[in-house]
């Protein structure tokens, strides 16, 4: 428990002054929040990352099948004929992209500019969508050249993979899309910039998954 | 209850003057404080914890019941009673109900109801969640059961080893509902686990240093971390054989290729930590009640934290183990082997530690102790059984043995259960506000102290003799000569079996000749933890004053003063418990916020089994139960956790100005 929250110094230059709204005390957003728990982060906050944490074994699982069965494809198509680097390179690059507009959300949102943050926000999952849409191009491409879910060890691990990562990425699209939609109705409780944060730290936490995934699965040779 | 009250001597009835608002625009928020309703829709942490016990209690008597069908199988050779598929389904699901059903949920029982209190908070960090947690498990549990009267139960045995689990080889839904089943379950492990991992570090009240934490609430704390990285690892394990079974993957299908270790060491990944999860929480326990009777403070109480904490670490990295007659290699077995022998360390750590608390101590032998004490000695046994297993060449002899059941059931029953039963005893009169009958809480532990001895101790001969494991007949033919004779084992074993059974019923009995007893004093055991600062049972917001913290043991502080000289300790009582609460009242905070009931959670679990009924049996189900969760879902995030001010109505001129029922309108 730390003591009463201290009022930043008044000489302090303010950020984007014109998006505070008059009279906006600072510390009043907090209450309840971090400066009442004992580490000084928030619940939500600490039990994000916690969350995270163990999605990382769950990953972690779900990888090591994969770098297990990656070459038992028999005599079924395997990586070697069907990875399109360009391609999925592209979209990597656009996943990667949208965690750059989420971090633009969350300053926005830290800022109390509410509606640059929603702006950010759509954005980044229009970007996540781009990336889903790019998943689902090359799942179409991949069972044309032949790779069923049950064709192969290998077809099966790399669709249970990155499939529970598109799901991922698809949760977190449904999540920025409500995120937006509760901010235009006014429908969050609590502090409005750390909530964008909570699903900010989820979908880094996405695209730092894609980022292992693409090198394990994609980059390294067969 | 999001009331903003005053707390009074007086019971307050919330009902009177709360009206619900409407939460998203068709639901109105639930209000009600008796009733069922009152439960179902609880968020109120004790509430949630008493819940837990009573039904992992009740999975205890189904899993026992199957335990004693098991044993009356094999009471002589050429067992009639259960046909071999039967009796498949009758170890498999012995087994994962007393995991899965009994032993963890029972820990979070005492895990949702004790740490709050002991930390000083006034719930858990997340209440929905928690109730969440509560009803997801309830739901799982039964769905899993359903499997018994829809084409029979799970028959791969507690690990269900691929591909021996697969269709070919178990054709009916049983495998289906087990994985849909612990994938449920698990959800609700996981969110538990997160939710007091929050509550533990965050929710602690002014002064409670994590080195003042009562020992109970850190192992809680390590278990919670244990399943917050076990269940994500047994998740994927689960995944992969649903996609098998239900949508034709070949993950375990080694003629295509597949490699039937990847199973065991998913499993075991998430199975070894397993183990410690079932049993960390009895070994907080007995370290709450063997210091309060043996009028002592634990002895090395950081080393007890930093044992098991490093049994927390060392059981991720001993899994193997399990493995050894798998073929892993010599240099596999080798370390895991070390490792494995390494981990004895911290437990013995443990041990040590008890015994030198009841070193000089002045023995008060309440059931609750005697459960206590049973626990060292019983777990002792097993412990060393399990270090025989720890050697690789030998553990290669006992694989699928009998011995191995006789030393799981050694620490699994005389660690875990003996453990809880502690708890049970202990902390009944703080959950009810009333004791349980001593003399039938003696009977209760003896027969069930005999009773297990006689179950599972012949177990060592009649595994070391070679009865393997898991076979649903023995024959005459090898049984054997004299002492080592396997039938007259056997037969031990399965009258063990009924003394420990009539044990178990004896709590039950105890429970009903309790009922009526006269409320028990406010500290009935002299105790020593922050828990016994508020009245038993507790208030519905847990402490009137936030309590400050200023030394472990805080309430045994509080009750005395150190009076010795010269170095010595000589503690003289300053206090008594009713002193001390009646001082919190007097001096009782003045706004105190509650959260606030909520359909979401219930509903939401509710889902889980209906999707999982899908996947075995319609599409149609699969899209039913992602609507309701869908609502559930965005029901519970457009809901705030804590009622707004305009859910309740102004306060009734007929309150007469008693202050404990106005509304307050700022914090």
């Amino acid at each position: 428990m730390s003591d009463a929250t201290v009022n930043p110094p008044a000489t302090a230059e303010p950020v984007h002054d014109d998006t505070i709204p008059e009279g906006y005390d600072d510390t009043q957003d907090h209450i309840g929040l971090p400066h009442d728990t004992s580490t000084g982060l928030s619940n939500t906050k600490l039990a994000m990352w916690m969350f995270l944490g163990s999605e990382c074994l769950l990953f972690g699982g779900l990888i090591s099948t994969y770098m297990l069965y990656r070459n038992r494809q028999g005599d079924a198509v395997g990586p070697d004929q069907l990875w399109d680097i360009p391609f999925t390179s592209a979209t990597s690059f656009v996943l990667l992209m949208s965690s750059l507009t989420m971090v633009l959300a969350v300053t926005s949102a830290q800022r109390r500019d509410e509606r640059r943050a929603r702006l950010w926000l759509v954005v980044t999952a229009l970007l996540g969508g781009l990336f889903l849409s790019g998943q689902v191009y090359e799942f179409t491409v991949f069972y044309r050249e032949g790779l069923g879910y049950t064709t192969s060890l290998f077809a099966s691990s790399f669709y249970t993979l990155t499939g529970f990562h598109g799901v991922h990425v698809a949760v977190g699209i449904i999540m920025l899309l409500s995120l937006v939609a509760m901010l235009a109705k006014n429908r969050i409780v609590g502090d409005k910039a750390e909530t964008i944060e909570m699903v900010g730290l989820y979908w880094h936490f996405v695209d730092v998954v894609w980022i292992v995934i693409f090198t394990l699965v994609y980059l390294i040779p067969a | 209850m999001a009331i903003i009250e005053r707390p009074s001597s007086t019971p307050t009835a919330t009902t009177e003057y709360v009206t619900p608002s409407a939460s998203m625009g068709f639901l109105r928020r639930p209000v009600e404080t008796s009733g069922w309703k009152s439960w179902a829709f609880t968020v109120d942490h004790k509430k949630i914890g008493i819940m837990y016990g009573v039904v992992a209690m009740l999975f205890f008597f189904v899993g026992g019941l199957e335990a004693v069908l098991i044993r009356a199988q094999l009471a002589q050779a050429d067992g009639t009673i259960l046909s071999a598929d039967k009796y498949n389904q009758m170890f498999t699901m012995h087994a994962t109900t007393m995991i899965f059903l009994f032993v963890m949920p029972m820990a979070a029982a005492f895990a949702n109801y004790m740490i709050p209190l002991q930390i000083g908070a006034r719930d858990v960090a997340f209440p929905r969640l928690n109730a969440l947690s509560l009803w997801t498990f309830v739901f799982g549990g039964i769905f899993l059961n359903t499997s018994w009267v829809l084409g029979g139960a799970a028959d791969g045995g507690w690990f269900m080893y691929a591909p021996n689990s697969s269709v070919p080889f178990s054709p009916t839904n049983g495998v289906d509902f087990w994985v849909l089943g612990l994938l449920i379950t698990g959800i609700a492990s996981q969110v538990g686990a997160i939710n007091l991992i929050v509550t533990c570090l965050n929710m602690r009240a002014p002064g409670m240093s994590l080195m003042r934490m009562p020992i109970f609430t850190w192992m809680a704390m390590v278990v919670q971390f244990l399943l917050l990285f076990a269940i994500p690892v047994i998740t994927v394990a689960l995944f992969l054989l649903m996609f098998q079974r239900n949508f034709d993957a070949t993950f375990f299908s080694v003629e295509e290729g597949a490699d039937p270790l990847l199973w065991q060491h998913l499993f075991w990944i998430f199975g070894h930590p397993e183990v410690y999860i079932i049993v960390l929480p009895a070994f907080g326990i007995i370290s709450e009640v063997l210091p309060t009777f043996a009028r002592k403070p634990l002895f090395g109480y950081p080393f007890v934290v930093f044992s098991g904490a490093a049994i927390g670490f060392v059981g991720f990295g001993v899994w193997a183990h399990h493995m050894f007659a798998a073929g892993l290699g010599p240099i596999s077995v080798a370390v895991f082997s070390v490792a494995t022998m390494a981990i004895a360390v911290p437990t013995g750590v443990k041990i040590i530690n008890w015994t030198l608390t009841l070193w000089g101590g002045k023995l008060w032998f309440t059931t609750a102790m005697l459960f206590a004490i049973g626990l060292i000695v019983q777990f002792t046994i097993g412990g060393l059984s399990g270090v025989t297993h720890a050697v690789a060449p030998s553990d290669t002899q006992q694989t699928d043995t009998y011995y191995i059941v006789a030393h799981f059931h050694y620490v699994i029953f005389g660690g875990a259960v003996l453990g809880l039963f502690a708890g049970i005893y202990y902390w009944w009169p703080k959950v009810f506000g009333k004791m349980l009958n001593e003399n039938w809480g003696r009977a209760n532990f003896w027969f069930m102290i005999i009773g297990m001895n006689l179950t599972f101790g012949p177990m060592h001969i009649i595994g070391l003799q070679g009865q393997p494991r898991r076979m649903y007949v023995w024959t005459e033919n090898r049984a054997g000569e004299g002492f080592f004779n396997l039938g007259f084992w056997n037969l031990v074993s399965t009258v063990g079996t009924v003394i420990l059974a009539i044990g178990a019923l004896l709590f039950l009995v105890n429970v009903w000749v309790s009922r009526k007893n006269p409320p028990a004093p406010e500290d009935p055991w002299d105790a020593r933890s922050l828990e016994w600062l508020t009245t038993s049972p507790p208030k519905e917001h847990n402490f009137d004053r936030t309590p400050t913290v200023h030394a472990l043991d805080e309430f045994f502080h509080r009750k005395y003063e150190d009076v010795g000289e010269n170095g010595q300790h000589d503690f003289k009582k300053v206090a008594t418990a009713e002193e001390l609460l009646a001082e919190e009242e007097a001096n009782a905070d003045a706004h105190i916020h509650l959260p606030s009931p909520s359909y979401w959670p219930i509903v939401l679990a509710f889902s889980m089994p209906v999707l999982a009924y899908g996947i075995i049996y319609s599409t149609l189900l699969i899209i039913v139960g992602a609507a309701i969760a869908i609502l559930a879902l965005f029901g519970w995030a457009l809901e705030p956790p804590t009622a707004p001010e305009d859910d309740f109505d102004p306060p009734s001129p007929t309150d007469g100005g008693e202050p404990s029922k106005e509304l307050v309108t700022s914090v």
